[in-house]
């Protein structure tokens, strides 16, 4: 019997609600209903503002910003790709013409040098054709030397001979004598003389 | 008025007294919270869209590490069907996570502290989210209560709680916001007294726990916006793609 008044009592305490609470107000200010119509009104017409500026005005915005960013960014990572393969295409290009170059200038060096042996070769020859002639000359003239000293010095032996006589024994003796032994001799030792 | 930990709580009339029939819809000084939070989240994000530069200044980082927060929230809770929400739950996490951060300045009220304001944003989701399971689905909703792979024995017994699990969806989601932002503004003013009261000497103690509280209570003020949005984008997954 206590057990249900006390459950009809607060279950008839919802249907007064206000004046439940109101009683006692030392408890829980939330649960005085006094205001409730005031917050439950304050808060649809904040809230609904606020929703309603954010998803008219200012959150497609952001997306729009948001989206706008992001294009640019691959835009600009798409730019940046097609200037690195430009780039790379440029560097194949200054390797080809360093290389290019490169045998160039190896071949001036070989044309160069070429040209320089040539010239050395072409001077050598006629230095040596001098030479050869002057050896030749000079052998020419060793050899008329040599030619022509046995007559000079058969007619020297012959001469001094034939002095040497006539200081001997005071008398002319015949050249002729005289020239056919010195020939006699010349030709005996002429090799020993000359080293022929 | 400081002495009682609850005062902090009272709801009063600021102005007159506005009357509409019946209702008393008078300006109170939840009004002007709810104003506050309001007009600061669209300040800040008005000035954090008004500029599309590249590299973006402090306040469009904000907007924008917001904009994307909320969204892979989103996506990640409720797929790519909940696009079409995502303005409705960008506010409500908005709004809950500045009332209850406004909360935080010392001698302001929270707005997020009183059952009504919370029971009315989670009826309000409870009823929008019911209605667009009805919608999608039809009365093909209503399998919501039917879990599969459960023996037919059992399936009595289990659409019951089902049912009640549903129906006691707005209870629980308006009453977790509700009391955590009560208790732990309650144990903060409790604390405060403490430092009153034990003076100079004894007082050191409780002012520490106080500051620590702050440290909390702000990360509680975050962690129940961020619950209330997430709870809320759990309902719509629900309502847009019915897994059970």
């Amino acid at each position: 019997m206590v057990k249900k008044i006390y459950f009809q009592s607060i279950f008839f305490s919802f249907f007064f609600i206000k004046e439940t609470f109101a009683a006692e107000s030392g408890g829980m200010p939330q649960l005085n209903p006094e205001f409730w119509v005031s917050q439950i009104f304050w808060l649809i017409l904040t809230f609904g503002i606020m929703y309603l500026v954010l998803s008219k005005l200012i959150l497609p915005k952001i997306s729009n910003n948001l989206e706008s960013r992001k294009s640019q960014i691959l835009e600009n990572i798409e730019a940046a790709e097609k200037q690195r393969e430009d780039s790379d295409v440029k560097l194949k290009e200054y390797d080809e013409i360093i290389s290019k170059s490169k045998l160039e200038a190896n071949s001036i060096f070989n044309q160069a040098r070429e040209k320089a042996l040539k010239d050395i070769s072409a001077k050598k020859e006629v230095l040596d054709k001098q030479i050869d002639n002057e050896i030749s000359e000079a052998e020419k003239e060793i050899y008329a030397l040599r030619n022509n000293a046995p007559d000079k010095i058969n007619k020297i032996a012959i001469e001094t001979s034939s002095e040497l006589l006539q200081k001997l024994i005071g008398a002319e003796v015949n050249n002729s004598s005289i020239s056919a032994i010195v020939d006699d001799l010349s030709k005996r030792n002429g090799d020993k003389y000359y080293g022929n | 008025m400081a002495a009682n930990p609850m005062s902090q709580f009272d709801v009063y009339r600021i102005g007159p007294e506005i009357k509409v029939g019946a209702f008393d819809i008078s300006f109170t000084n939840a009004s002007l919270f709810m104003i506050l939070s309001t007009v600061s989240i669209l300040l800040i994000f008005n000035l954090g869209s008004r500029k599309n530069s590249i590299l973006p200044n402090k306040i469009q980082l904000l907007a924008e590490l917001s904009y994307t927060f909320v969204s892979k929230m989103i996506s990640d809770t409720a797929g790519s069907k909940a696009k079409p929400y995502f303005a409705f739950i960008f506010s409500l996490f908005m709004f809950v996570l500045f009332c209850n951060m406004f909360g935080m300045i010392p001698y302001t009220f929270t707005v997020t502290s009183h059952i009504i304001v919370t029971f009315v944003l989670a009826a309000f989701i409870f009823i929008g989210v019911t209605v667009i399971g009805f919608i999608k689905h039809g009365f093909g909703y209503l399998k919501l209560f039917v879990p599969s792979g459960v023996p037919a024995v059992l399936l009595p017994l289990i659409v019951v709680i089902e049912i009640i699990s549903y129906l006691s969806r707005p209870i629980s989601l308006s009453v977790r916001l509700f009391a955590n932002m009560m208790a732990g503004h309650t144990m903060m003013k409790v604390f405060g007294g403490f430092v009153i009261s034990l003076g100079v000497v004894g007082g050191w103690l409780p002012l520490s726990f106080s500051v620590a509280l702050t440290g909390l209570e702000i990360l509680v003020a975050f962690l129940q916006a961020y619950v209330f949005a997430i709870l809320t984008c759990i309902y719509l997954n629900d309502a847009l793609n019915l897994h059970h």
